[in-house]
């Protein structure tokens, strides 16, 4: 699809020279038929640099750009591709605990044709829905419902995918009282145990604890426009350069773009995106996405549950990096 | 509520920061001999009283290394280091240091205001340790134990790829030698400097715990001030007991990102252990002068 989906789309300033083209064809189709010469092959002309900008854009972006990119307010987010790549999804909710922790969604649903556990968090879609959805941040809660659901795959033998976009855990009274930090430890180890298969995918934002909360598993695939790492970029350089200016600097020094991360091995996969971001096509992005879920559970289930769990304990257990002098 | 108000920060990123006990001069003269006895008292030179920061009290640092290093008044547990643990808790302050061979490398070329590589060797040249943890293998009144133990002087106990390897290389150690495990934590949070690579020791660290689980091996995680991020988001979290020393400062996001957020003043207490206890978080508080008697009781339980 050529146009965005959404008439009230949103430019990030770089995106700016795509968004000139498109109010150009804009003017032009309102005013085709005033026009004497009909100016069709022209807006075709113009729907195809679009296309080419898009790209040229992306080719070159920083790192903080790839941030921003990544945070885009009309990126689509888990239950949009719940919704394109799946059927029959039922959304379960609760901590059976606490209450029901609407940044972090999930439940069975049907990818080509086998039932999963589908699990992620939830980002708002306007201002009204991002303070429901607390911008993507989970308190325990959340934490644990997931955690809740990735159980209840597990005695049916269902295999567990997560979709990860956090700007990070919630920083809050009540989810230090409520125990943040116990709540992801608990995941993280309990994802480590859970004798079906894991598949984790960063669509978003995988900022630290909060997303490797829900991001322990066999493979672990990051979309090609998103970051993941242990800090913010603006965190980072408020602690490492005493000043939150040197965002576009610390995210430059985390390495915190897929290309990076898969480089250092430690996540398993790019998947790509509609050309210039997974907001300029939905579906594209969805079907990409849903090729390499589909391929990687196949060759997951061929796997002994036992022997999935031991390679993911090793997997993680090679993570690192130090010298190891003569004794 | 002073105390409420530091934060790790600068810790974090290599720097003394502002907190007392990283100044640690006096402890390194304690252990170079120059204090021995309370004899000495009198003679004790400027520089080394000691302030509480709780109440005031000023004592001399022999007192306070009497007291292990509490308050005699307050009973302020003020931070100490791998020595003073490993000194407190083995028999006769016996034990095998192992892994002090895996030592931590720049392989990002990390520099905010200065090199990785350059903060390392400073810290290594500064301090008298190798990482931000020590692995100790002894005996706790006749019970072997392996004690994981935290330095807080070492960029702020940055939890790097060094600490998950030497606490991956200590579980196997444990397994192997069917010996209970102790992490000591004290820690600011991550090693920013390692980026992903420090993230994903939480899940190293949490794969490895599985396996003492399978083994029925117990692990005891002992919180000490502070111990923030990452620790609290793993293996800080996750011991067969969550014990912790008293007024110590616990909790996943730290004091001052809270109040940003929140925009409100914390309450009195908050992420001190007595808080994590009454929410449930931690099986008992342990006072530092009764530990080794405590722990000793604990693993008699788990043996017999
Ligand atoms: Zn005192």
């Amino acid at each position: 699809m050529l146009m965005p989906e959404n008439k009230n789309r949103q430019f990030i300033d770089f995106e700016k020279p795509i968004k000139d083209l498109l109010d150009d064809i804009e003017k032009l189709k309102e005013n085709k038929d005033k026009k004497e010469v009909d100016p069709s092959d022209y807006i075709k002309q113009l729907e195809e640099r679009v296309i080419e900008k898009r790209r040229d854009i992306t080719q070159n972006l920083t790192s903080w750009q790839k941030v921003q990119l990544s945070r885009h307010p009309d990126r689509p987010y888990t239950l949009k591709y719940i919704q394109k790549m799946c059927t029959n999804f039922v959304e379960l909710h609760g901590d059976r605990n606490v209450k029901d922790d609407k940044a972090m969604v999930g439940g069975f649903a049907e990818l080509d044709g086998e039932t999963v556990m589908i699990i992620g968090q939830q980002k708002g879609i306007n201002t009204k829905m991002r303070q429901l959805r607390n911008f993507g941040m989970a308190n325990p809660e959340g934490y644990r419902k997931a955690l809740r659901l990735m159980k209840l795959a597990e005695k049916f033998n269902k295999p567990v995918i997560t979709l990860i976009d956090t700007p990070g855990a919630y920083p809050g009274l009540e989810a230090e009282e409520r125990g943040q930090g116990e709540a992801i430890a608990r995941n993280i180890y309990e994802m480590m145990r859970l004798k079906v298969p894991v598949i984790c995918v960063i669509i978003g934002e995988g900022a630290s604890g909060g997303a490797l909360g829900v991001g322990v598993g066999d493979k672990i695939f990051m979309l090609e426009n998103t970051w993941y790492t242990v800090i913010s970029p603006e965190s980072c350089s408020s602690i490492l350069w005493r000043s939150w200016e040197m965002k576009e600097k610390a995210a430059e020094q985390l390495q915190l773009t897929s290309d990076k991360m898969y480089g250092f091995g430690l996540v398993d996969g790019i998947v790509p995106e509609p050309v210039g971001g997974a907001h300029w096509d939905y579906d594209e992005a969805a079907q990409n996405l849903k090729k390499v879920l589909v391929a990687t559970l196949q060759q997951l289930k061929q796997q002994d549950p036992q022997q999935r769990i031991e390679n993911r304990i090793e997997k993680f257990g090679k993570m690192g990096f130090w010298e190891e002098q003569p004794a | 509520m002073a105390r409420q108000e530091e934060d790790f920060d600068a810790n974090l990123a290599g720097e003394d920061g502002q907190t007392e006990e990283t100044k640690s001069g006096w402890f390194k003269r304690i252990k170079k001999g120059i204090l021995t006895s309370t004899a000495d008292k009198k003679e004790t030179p400027e520089g080394l009283w000691n302030k509480c920061p709780e109440c005031n009290y000023i004592c001399t640092v022999t007192e306070l290394k009497e007291h292990l290093f509490t308050c005699p008044k307050c009973n302020h547990h003020h931070r100490v280091g791998s020595h003073e643990y490993f000194e407190l808790l083995f028999d006769e302050g016996q034990c095998a240091i192992l892994f002090e061979n895996i030592r931590a490398k720049d392989q990002l070329n990390f520099t905010d205001l200065k090199n990785y590589q350059k903060r390392l060797e400073e810290t290594w040249k500064k301090t008298d340790l190798t990482d931000s943890i020590r692995i100790g293998a002894g005996k706790v009144k006749g019970y072997p134990l392996v004690i994981g133990c935290m330095d807080f002087e070492f960029i702020g106990g940055s939890l790097g790829s060094v600490m998950g390897e030497r606490i991956s290389r200590a579980i196997d150690y444990c397994l192997q030698h069917k010996t209970p495990l102790m992490i000591i934590c004290k820690s600011g949070g991550a090693r920013m400097m390692e980026s992903a690579f420090s993230l994903m020791q939480l899940a190293k660290v949490s794969g490895k715990l599985s396996q003492l689980t399978d083994a029925k091996i117990p692990y005891i995680s002992l919180l000490t001030d502070p111990a923030f991020g990452g620790i609290s988001a793993s293996f800080g979290m996750l011991g067969d007991l969550n014990i912790a020393e008293p007024g110590a400062l616990i909790g996943f996001a730290g004091p001052r990102v809270i109040k940003e957020t929140i925009k409100k003043d914390l309450p009195p207490g908050f992420q001190r252990s007595e808080f994590l206890l009454e929410h449930g978080f931690l099986d008992f508080i342990v006072d530092r002068k009764q530990m080794k008697d405590k722990l000793a009781s604990v693993l008699q339980l788990f043996q017999h």
